[in-house]
């Protein structure tokens, strides 16, 4: 690994993202327009004061976990990651270099996102919202990597938007939006414990209702910490030069 | 016996499968330094295959191949081998400049680079250019040029030359030879026989095997033909199949 190259892959990734204008509004506004939606939904009620911190946490992870597999799978899939590979470049430097571009975007996006909630959808946050940013971001980033993850184990497009549903829903089931995690079945409670998105959307209530110290989120971003650094060498041992 | 350090590629008994098909079964052969040698055959008889081994980013069943003295694939040689894939591989929502930047940067070769391989591909005044835009022609350019970031000592190219116009084949054809001047050593792979008269030495592969291993001049003699399609008929009729055949050149 050099990082040399690695800042090179980053810089050459975001150079393609900054090609396609669509994308970047896309990725920017569209997280924000489904919060706006849903404090529109429930304007008379207190439930989006309830899940709407665990949505800030949701749409940055979705969007950016199927941004990150297919644009790695396209690469992939048109011969540049066999070139890339034939090169002088470390596997890590290719991993590393998606993460940070698209970590950047996810920091502009969960920015984006966080602000829309609070100060346009009127969102109550108790605690801090620097601290609120910091778990959003962590949580695209870990979107991220798990799309760079899963894209190594799919060969076509239509297998890699099916690990949409399979890796991510699943969490979102989970994690406590739909029911509070306390009042799940014992097993479904002791799988949603090792699930990522659970973590994250503990930490961003606690923010939210200031009902945790800063001990307590600074634990639980170090859990979706180490998710992001499990998914970042995950992926670069599966990333074969050689391949059959 | 040949002189090993005078190769740029020495293969022996290399035996590989794609999926569930063999598509080479004990092929052995050798390429020499700073010649243009061309790799023939028809489509699916293993050519991609062979160039993907040489390159190192094919798994192999067995076999030894090895390239400018050392294993292929090992890590010295990621700087000297440059490779050129069937389908232009470059970035289609990049400018030219902006593609052979990265690759410049990936090889560490000096800044200055990106201007030498422009000029030389013609590509300079496309250099701003989304690659996305280009031609089919002008793309598989792109993809030559980031093969030739660098200077790398072997040049391997999987037919650089298919949908080129005629002007343009001959363009290419004399840059493989001026670069073969300068020492750099080509195993340039195609289909298309009329291109055999350009090369130097000639490989004529059929189902994984190869058929012949000549000079053009030599081909012809030895078959007693008047172009490079009659003695590769000829070859085939003199070597006929042993069973059923197939291969893959995905």
């Amino acid at each position: 690994m050099n990082p040399q190259r690695t800042l090179a892959t980053a810089g050459r990734v975001l150079s393609q993202v900054r090609h396609d204008p669509r994308t970047i509004v896309l990725l920017l506004v569209v997280p924000s327009l489904l919060i706006g939606l849903l404090a529109w939904i429930f304007s008379d009620t207190p439930v989006f004061a309830m899940i709407g911190p665990g949505m800030i946490a949701l749409f940055p992870f979705i969007v950016m976990f199927l941004v990150t597999s297919i644009t790695t799978l396209r690469e992939r899939r048109t011969g540049t990651l066999e070139r890339l590979l034939s090169m002088p470049l470390g596997k890590g430097d290719l991993i590393l270099g998606y993460t940070l571009a698209f970590g950047l975007l996810a920091v502009a996006q969960s920015a984006v996102a966080v602000g829309f909630a609070v100060w346009v959808c009127g969102l109550e946050i108790s605690g801090s919202v620097w601290l609120l940013l910091a778990v959003a971001v962590a949580d695209a980033v870990l979107g991220t990597t798990l799309g760079l993850l899963a894209s190594a184990f799919a060969r076509t497009e239509f297998q890699v938007v099916q690990f949409m549903p399979a890796l991510v829903f699943p969490q979102i089931l989970l994690g406590g939006i739909f029911l509070p995690r306390d009042q799940l079945p014992d097993v479904l409670r002791a799988i949603s414990d090792w699930l990522p998105l659970s973590h994250a959307i503990d930490a961003l209530q606690a923010v939210a209702t200031d009902s945790q110290d800063a001990a307590y989120v600074g634990g639980e971003l170090l859990i979706i910490g180490a998710w992001i650094v499990g998914a970042v060498v995950l992926g670069s041992v599966t990333l074969r030069r050689r391949t059959p | 016996m040949v002189n090993k350090s005078a190769l740029a590629i020495d293969v022996t008994d290399l035996h590989v499968r794609r999926g569930k098909h063999p598509v080479l079964h004990g092929l052995s052969v050798s390429v020499p330094r700073g010649v243009v040698v061309g790799l023939l055959g028809p489509s699916g008889c293993g050519k991609t295959t062979l160039l993907r081994t040489i390159v190192g980013v094919q798994v192999v069943q067995s076999g030894t191949v090895t390239v400018l003295g050392r294993e292929a694939g090992s890590a010295a040689l990621r700087h000297r081998v440059g490779y050129v894939t069937q389908d232009a591989s470059v970035y289609d929502d990049l400018t030219v400049r902006q593609n052979l930047q990265y690759f410049r940067a990936v090889l560490g070769a000096p800044r200055s680079d990106v201007d030498r391989v422009l000029a030389l591909t013609d590509l300079t005044t496309q250099a701003g250019q989304l690659v996305g835009s280009l031609s089919g022609g002008q793309r598989s350019r792109v993809s030559l040029a980031g093969a030739l970031l660098g200077s790398p000592d072997l040049l391997v190219l999987d037919e650089p030359t298919v949908g080129l116009d005629p002007l343009l084949r001959v363009e290419l054809w004399t840059l493989f030879h001026q670069l073969s001047a300068s020492g750099t050593s080509l195993l340039v792979s195609s289909h298309v026989m009329d291109e055999a008269s350009r090369c130097d030495r000639l490989l004529l592969m059929r189902d994984g095997e190869i058929l012949a291993d000549d000079t053009p001049a030599g081909l012809l003699a030895s078959t007693g033909t008047l172009d490079t399609e009659g003695a590769f008929l000829a070859l085939i009729a003199r070597n006929p199949l042993a069973g059923p055949g197939d291969g893959g050149d995905s």
